[in-house]
């Protein structure tokens, strides 16, 4: 891990944008936007994770790639259990749910 | 690296024996940790799975179901989550500055935010409770085939969407409990005075598991708790 | 005979301290490693006992042993105490805690307390395994199906869920310890390039073990809650689909068969340089097809699934897939097939082990692609075909390669050499047994008599005598190096610190070795398998000291 100290400054100004994020999709949720509801909030989503991962957990003062590939590698197997799964589920006969 | 099998080394009491430096000792830590947080988004990851499958093929159910989800105290606990964030980030800051009655004071408001979250939860769990929501026996979603009979409603549909929100969100609790654990644990070291700028590796990773959690309720409050706000027409 | 010894003995990791206390408080990865041993060696039994019961019932068509419901628990006691409780851990959790730090140059693990930590629960999990045995067990097949499982089985589903819960957790810290210390203890000059090809194989197996055992835990946990509050979750009845379950259950029970076969590949790759006396051949190919067969082997799971009821579309995915993960394993055969080709060949037990290894891991290896062939499939799915084709693998395969490992590392694990002799007549004594057991099953397979039934139609009988006699001989051959492996403690002739004239750091330091594995740090300056600067062991392969 790195040494690197980071300004108490910086950790507010992320803490903002993680209270705003979640604000907005909050709100967002109740605007028709068809499907891309979904889309919008994990979008969101992703964006208040990467603050909190690269910034509240250093990764991007990491000196280490290792620590960048173990969580590149983690989401990619969780993407494989999700989507090779789908590839079932995705062809299956249509459901009436 | 020392030449003598008994090497008296000059390190403080922190530094383990198979270790040849505190660096060394500091980079296992740390990878040992992330390490441990991949399995855990693996861990979830499973339930993300399910949640995924019948999301797909019960949507609607799923739909009525998150609507009965209050949303403010969903958004409520995720600022109530951030926030012990930034007090987590904080305090790993304090204990690589040497300030130990920040570092401190950081801690016990991490654990205030973390039993708040908890706190809240079990009020949301509670009304659910009340509404006969929870999976099993008592089931009764006939309040949401009431509420919302345009889109027909089928019952163990609904149940399947209720399992996986205590599921998930009981795993997260789970974690969070054990966080508080964790902190308790850490606070009371950082009083006594164990950790400063030479030696702060627990705070830092205790911080890593900390944010691990948060980043999952990030992903679990639009998930359960927005699947469809939009007005009803 | 080995003589009293007359000097002091050198100090070292068994007899620095006595006592029952310093071996359950150890921290000492080699005694983790013993530890591991004694318990895996007693689950082995254990469900070998199983087996053995299987064995007598199958000799008969008629089912005049035990009553059908007892028949399920006796094949789902075996598989899943052999599965989890033996072949899981074996080799690593015994050959790869030993000689991890060892062969990287390192004084132990780089978490030696986790690593007690994962012992155990090792030992919960396997406590509450045993009772959950003695209390009824489970009939479920270790596959634990939904609905069955969840809805409709009378038996101990939940304390063995979370036995086998436990047990994942002990797998996961043994494979988080082995992939940290492999990052972090390298000694100066030990680069990735010069590894031992143990050490490659046993950071693709903790790579498995990290990513895909969560899953299967997750799994288990949906299936206790299902049980217990009755969700719904895997129930069709009630919306739930049985192929989740599934899903998640193989997503991690497939790589599982590369955790239990990838360390003894690793094994192998030891034993056919030493007594080649040569290089190993395509050292970077053998490296790297670890690594894509723990990639690769996360990609196929639905083959487990072909008639179960998924899409058409995704069947064809998974065969192609299954199909591509064959080639890496096939390139590591090739691999060790050359290294021999002009070595100079020494017929030592472990050496036979691994040439059995070869033979039988390519046979069931190849039964693996009738399998993959969707058509093919139908037909000899959850037959025989099936149970023959995992044994040659997991048994003519791994377990040959742990016992190779465990003779060849054996003098430097307790600083006794086993008899040759004797060696050599147990391996043979497994060879046999192991194929007339199994072989046969491949035929009653193919003939079409179905798994997990307890009686069949008597134009199987035959073929089902054959293997049962077969398991018997393969029993001996199992019982056999305990007994002198033990005797070898006391009785033994000493070893010297390389008795085989082997390449590897773990055979320049004592056996067996201090505590801290070595008197100096070492520096590595040389590459892996340098046995064209070794000389070959002499013929009379100890010193008495």
């Amino acid at each position: 891990m790195s040494e690197h100290v980071i300004s108490s400054k910086l950790y507010y100004g992320i803490w903002i944008a993680l209270m705003v994020l979640t604000v907005v999709t909050a709100r967002v949720a109740f605007i028709d936007l068809g499907p891309f509801n979904t889309v919008v909030a994990l979008v969101i989503a992703t964006c208040k994770a990467l603050l909190v991962v690269l910034f509240f957990m250093h990764v991007k003062y990491a000196s280490e790639k290792l620590t960048k590939l173990v969580i590149v590698a983690s989401l990619f197997w969780l993407l494989l259990l999700l989507l090779l799964s789908l590839a079932d589920y995705g062809t299956r006969y249509a459901r009436h749910g | 690296m020392s030449d003598s099998p008994v090497a008296v080394e000059h390190h403080g009491p922190e530094l383990r024996h198979h270790f040849s430096s505190v660096e060394q000792q500091r980079d296992a830590a740390s990878l040992g940790m992330w390490l441990f947080l991949g399995t855990e988004i693996m861990f979830f990851g499973g339930m993300f799975c399910a949640y995924l499958v019948y999301r797909l093929w019960y949507f609607k159910e799923f739909a009525a179901g998150s609507r009965s989800l209050d949303i403010w105290l969903g958004t409520i606990n995720t600022i109530v989550l951030i926030c012990s964030s930034l007090t987590v980030a904080l305090g790993v800051r304090a204990a690589q500055m040497g300030k130990r009655a920040l570092l401190v004071i950081l801690l016990v408001l991490t654990l205030i935010f973390g039993l708040a979250f908890l706190g809240i939860k079990g009020v949301e769990w509670h009304a659910k409770y009340k509404e006969h929501h929870i999976p099993g026996a008592s089931f009764d979603a006939s309040d949401l085939v009431r509420d919302y009979p345009q889109i027909h409603i089928d019952q163990s549909h609904e149940q399947i969407y209720f399992s996986l929100y205590f599921a998930m969100t009981g795993l997260h609790a789970l974690h969070m409990i054990i966080g508080v654990g964790i902190f308790t644990y850490l606070l009371y070291h950082a009083a006594r005075g164990r950790y400063g700028p030479r030696y702060y590796t627990p705070i830092e990773l205790g911080g890593l598991y900390w944010h691990f959690v948060d980043v999952v309720w990030i992903y679990l409050f639009p998930l359960l708790y927005l699947i469809d706000r939009k007005p009803l027409g | 005979m080995a003589t009293p010894v007359i000097t002091p003995e050198r100090e070292n990791y068994l007899n620095r301290e006595y006592g029952i206390k310093s071996w359950l408080l150890t921290t000492d990865h080699k005694r983790i490693a013993l530890l591991y041993l004694m318990s895996i060696t007693f689950f082995f039994f254990i469900g070998g006992f199983f087996a053995l019961l299987i064995r007598l019932e199958l000799l008969t068509p008629a089912g005049d042993l035990v009553q059908a419901d007892t028949y399920n628990k006796l094949f789902t006691m075996h598989g899943q105490v052999m599965i989890f409780f033996f072949l899981i851990p074996s080799i690593p959790a015994v050959l790869g805690n030993f000689l991890v730090p060892l062969m990287v140059g390192a004084k132990d693990l780089a978490f030696p307390r986790i690593n007690l930590l994962s012992w155990y629960l090792y030992i919960i999990a396997g406590i509450m395994m045993l009772h959950c045995i003695v209390t009824g067990g489970v009939d479920t097949g270790w596959t634990f199906y939904t609905p069955f499982s969840t809805a409709f089985s009378n038996t101990k589903v939940i304390e063995a869920g979370l036995s086998i819960f436990i047990a994942g957790f002990s797998s996961i810290l043994t494979g988080l310890n082995f992939v940290v210390t492999i990052h972090r203890m390298r000694a100066p000059g030990m680069t990735w390039s010069r590894l031992p090809l143990f050490i490659w194989a046993h950071y693709a197996t903790s790579i498995i073990q990290l990513l895909g055992t969560p899953v299967l835990a997750v799994t288990l946990v949906l299936v206790v809650f299902e049980r217990v509050f009755h969700l719904g979750i895997f129930d069709p009845t009630r919306g739930g689909d049985p192929l989740l379950f599934q899903h998640l259950f193989w997503f991690y029970s497939h790589p599982a068969v590369y955790i239990m076969i990838l360390p003894a590949m690793g094994v192998v790759a030891e034993i056919v340089p030493c007594f080649s006396r040569k290089r190993i051949f395509g050292y970077k190919a053998i490296a790297l097809s670890s690594i894509a067969i723990a990639v690769f082997g996360f990609l196929v799971w639905a083959h487990h699934m072909f008639v179960a009821g998924i899409s058409l579309y995704s069947a064809l995915v998974f065969s192609a897939l299954s199909y591509l993960v064959a080639v890496p394993s096939a390139i590591k055969v090739f691999n060790w097939t050359a290294t021999m080709y002009k070595g100079s060949i020494t017929f030592s037990t472990p050496m036979l082990y691994a040439f059995g290894f070869i033979g039988l891991f390519t046979m069931g290896g190849l039964t693996g692609l009738f399998l993959a062939a969707l058509g093919l499939n139908v037909h000899v799915t959850d037959t025989y075909f099936v149970i023959a084709h995992f044994h040659y693998i997991m048994v003519g395969g791994a377990v040959m390669g742990y016992l190779g490992g465990m003779h060849f590392w054996w003098p430097k694990i307790s600083g006794r050499l086993y008899p040759e002799w004797l060696g050599k007549f147990a391996a043979l004594i497994v060879f046999l047994g192991f194929n007339l057991t199994f072989f046969p099953q491949f035929i009653l397979g193919y003939m079409g008599m179905p798994r997990r039934y307890w009686q069949y139609p008597p134009e199987f009988q035959v073929l089902n005598v054959l293997s049962t006699a077969g398991s018997t001989i393969l029993a001996v051959g199992y019982v056999l190096p305990m007994v002198y492996f033990l005797w070898s403690m006391r009785y033994g002739k000493l070893a010297d610190d390389n008795p085989w004239g082997a390449a590897g750091l773990e055979w320049q330091t004592a056996s067996p070795p201090p505590t801290f594995n070595f008197d100096h740090e070492p520096e590595v300056t040389w590459e892996a398998y340098n046995y064209d600067q070794i000389p070959a062991p002499p013929e009379e392969v100890s010193v008495e000291r």
